[in-house]
């Protein structure tokens, strides 16, 4: 590890994210074609997520991605990694091109992020419920380092049902960790679960994330996972949160910006047809190009 | 071997107060068990690097994980029994398949863990270890060798698993002795028969020479006190010498030493061997002397296994 000069959150304005998160979506939808398999509507229901992070909060540094200094993102949720990668890639981590190799053999793209694998992830995920875990240990070195980088972990709610996720609540609190903060991709739903009352879909994986984690003693904050603004304001206020650590519960939804994706949880890792990708291109088009 | 006993959990408290000392970035983790695993000696002189985790293990290899990115080597303190099962899954995700330098130290292995019963006993453990890609797996034989393992442990940067014992024992290496990763250590040269054992029971497979040799036979005992990378060489090279094996460990016997060191000789050199070891089997509570003796542990069990190989014809001619 290294210590860096050029770690600096990039500022990107509203626009600019959206674009972003636009172009997020079509690469996303892609890659899961051209792989062949993958999930699709958690890495929907996050890009918004990743995007605000990214490209106006995370100080860190591409050409430098071991750098002691840097802030730290852990995707607990690690089947949205293709989320993470398109983010990795336009960020300038490696070639968006790379994308076209996710899940081939002796690809850097491994189905769940491999941080043997790949420069810019910071822990490796995938069996669930993992995530909180390593991030508190970040979040405890840097103050034993006397280092203010902050630590970002990024949940899924259906992983919120493993005991390890209150295991890693409970500590965290207990140390007051206030360079950690968690965010619930709040989408609502899982890959199977029970079904709703309804018949058309399933229950939610978890009631009021935010209670729970309040009753573990940590700071709450409930926003909307795809307005920009709302996300890079709630950043905001998680960092300046002194007493412990907070949890930003990010209201979306799965497959959000491809309207036959929304809300539908058979699109959980159904992989897109050429169709699809035209159909949904159509939808995640930047403005000034639709006519 | 002295007469001197020494308690491994105390050597090991010691060897963290003293490791600690000498570098600044080690820190250890405790599971809500310090004070019988003796990591409390390290909270008192280090109190600003020991981290409590509660009883929560799944939580604390994840965090080791952690703190092991940011530049910290953490020692961790529990049962060998809830290390290497509750908190299995962490180890592989977190641990094991990113190399993260994290010394898992599992106290309490084996049969002998103070009456507590089958919950408490960790039988397979060393199986468990030595089956996961990068995870060196060390089970010293007395407090000296532990102390040594412990200074190279942090002078190696790969994931470790330490395997502890409760009870006092006594030292069987020598002051010349020094402990190198992935290297055994011939304590008895004979040419009739081989005993291949690790940890605790080194001391009893040097009894079991002892008894032998009472009736003529010559035994060589190997202690093998790193599972993974193992010293293929040495026990190929006992294997040749005697043309008889006998494996002794506290442990069950699939997949542990007496596993490790029968893939060695099948593949290599097909040598007649017993493993001696906990069976296909749970243990119970109870006092050391009796687990011993029903679980057929004791140095006579590991020399009557001797004898019955040498009545058995050559299975493989020379």
């Amino acid at each position: 590890m290294s210590t860096s000069t050029g770690l600096r959150p990039q500022v990107k304005s509203i626009p600019e994210l959206e674009a972003l998160s636009r172009q997020t979506r079509r690469l996303i939808i892609e890659s899961i074609h051209t792989a062949g398999a993958g999930h699709i509507g958690g890495p929907l229901s996050v890009t918004d997520i990743l995007v605000s992070l990214y490209f106006n909060e995370l100080r860190i540094d591409p050409t430098e991605p071991a750098s002691e200094d840097r802030d730290r993102l852990i995707l607990s949720k690690g089947h949205s990694s293709i989320a993470l990668y398109t983010v990795l890639a336009l960020r300038g981590y490696y070639p968006v091109d790379e994308l076209a190799t996710f899940d081939q053999i002796d690809s850097r793209l491994q189905g769940h992020p491999d941080l043997t694998s790949l420069p810019g992830l910071d822990m490796s995920t995938g069996s669930l419920g993992q995530g909180l875990s390593p991030g508190s240990g970040m979040a405890l070195g840097a103050r034993l380092a006397g280092k203010d980088f902050h630590t970002w972990v990024i949940l899924g709610d259906g992983e919120l049902q493993e005991g390890q996720i209150w295991e890693a609540a409970f500590v965290a609190a207990r140390y007051r960790l206030n360079n950690l903060t968690a965010i619930v991709d709040y989408n609502g739903l899982p890959q199977f679960g029970w079904p709703h009352e309804s018949g058309h879909t399933r229950d939610i994986p978890i009631d009021d994330p935010g209670g729970k984690f309040r009753a573990f003693g940590w700071n709450v904050i409930e926003t909307d996972g795809h307005d920009h603004q709302a996300l890079l304001d709630a950043y905001a206020e998680a960092k300046a949160y002194t007493d412990g650590p907070t949890c930003i519960v990010a209201k979306t939804v799965k497959g959000k910006g491809v309207s036959f994706m929304e809300g539908d949880f058979m699109w959980h890792a159904q992989v897109p047809t050429a169709e699809d990708i035209e159909k949904s291109g159509l939808e995640l088009a930047d403005p000034e190009d639709v006519k | 071997m002295t007469d001197t006993q020494i308690a491994m959990r105390d050597a090991w408290g010691q060897g963290l107060v003293e490791l600690g000392n000498e570098y600044s970035n080690m820190v250890v983790l405790d599971g809500d068990l310090a004070n019988s695993t003796k990591a409390d000696m390290f909270q008192e002189a280090h109190p600003d690097r020991f981290f409590e985790m509660g009883i929560a293990e799944q939580n604390m290899l994840g965090v080791a994980a952690g703190l092991a990115t940011t530049g910290y080597v953490p020692w961790i303190s529990t049962f060998a029994a809830f290390l290497a099962k509750r908190a299995l899954d962490q180890i592989r995700v977190v641990i094991a398949q990113p190399s993260l330098n994290v010394k898992m130290c599992g106290s309490y292995s084996g049969i002998l863990t103070g009456k507590t019963g089958k919950t408490h006993q960790a039988m397979q453990d060393i199986t468990i270890f030595r089956s996961m890609p990068h995870v060196v797996t060390i089970t010293p034989a007395d407090a000296v060798e532990l102390r040594q393992a412990m200074a190279a442990m942090m002078e190696d940067d790969r994931p470790t698993y330490l395997r502890l014992t409760r009870d006092p024992s006594p030292v069987i290496v020598g002051d010349d002795y020094r402990f190198e990763i992935g290297k055994s250590t011939l304590l008895r040269e004979g040419d009739d028969i081989g005993i291949v054992s690790t940890g605790v029971q080194t001391v009893r497979a040097l009894e079991a020479a002892d008894i032998l040799a009472e009736s003529g036979v010559k035994a060589s005992v190997l202690h093998v006190p790193t599972i993974k990378p193992l010293d293929t060489d040495a026990i190929l090279a006992v294997a040749e010498r005697t043309g008889a094996i006998v494996t002794a460990e506290d442990h069950t016997i699939l997949g542990g030493l007496g596993g490790a060191v029968a893939e060695v000789l099948a593949e290599n050199l097909p040598t007649r061997m017993r493993r001696i070891g906990v069976r296909d089997t749970y243990g119970e509570s109870g006092a050391n002397d009796a687990l011993l003796e029903k679980y057929e542990l004791t140095p006579r069990h590991i020399a009557e296994a001797a004898q019955e190989l040498l009545s058995l014809r050559p299975a493989v001619s020379r």
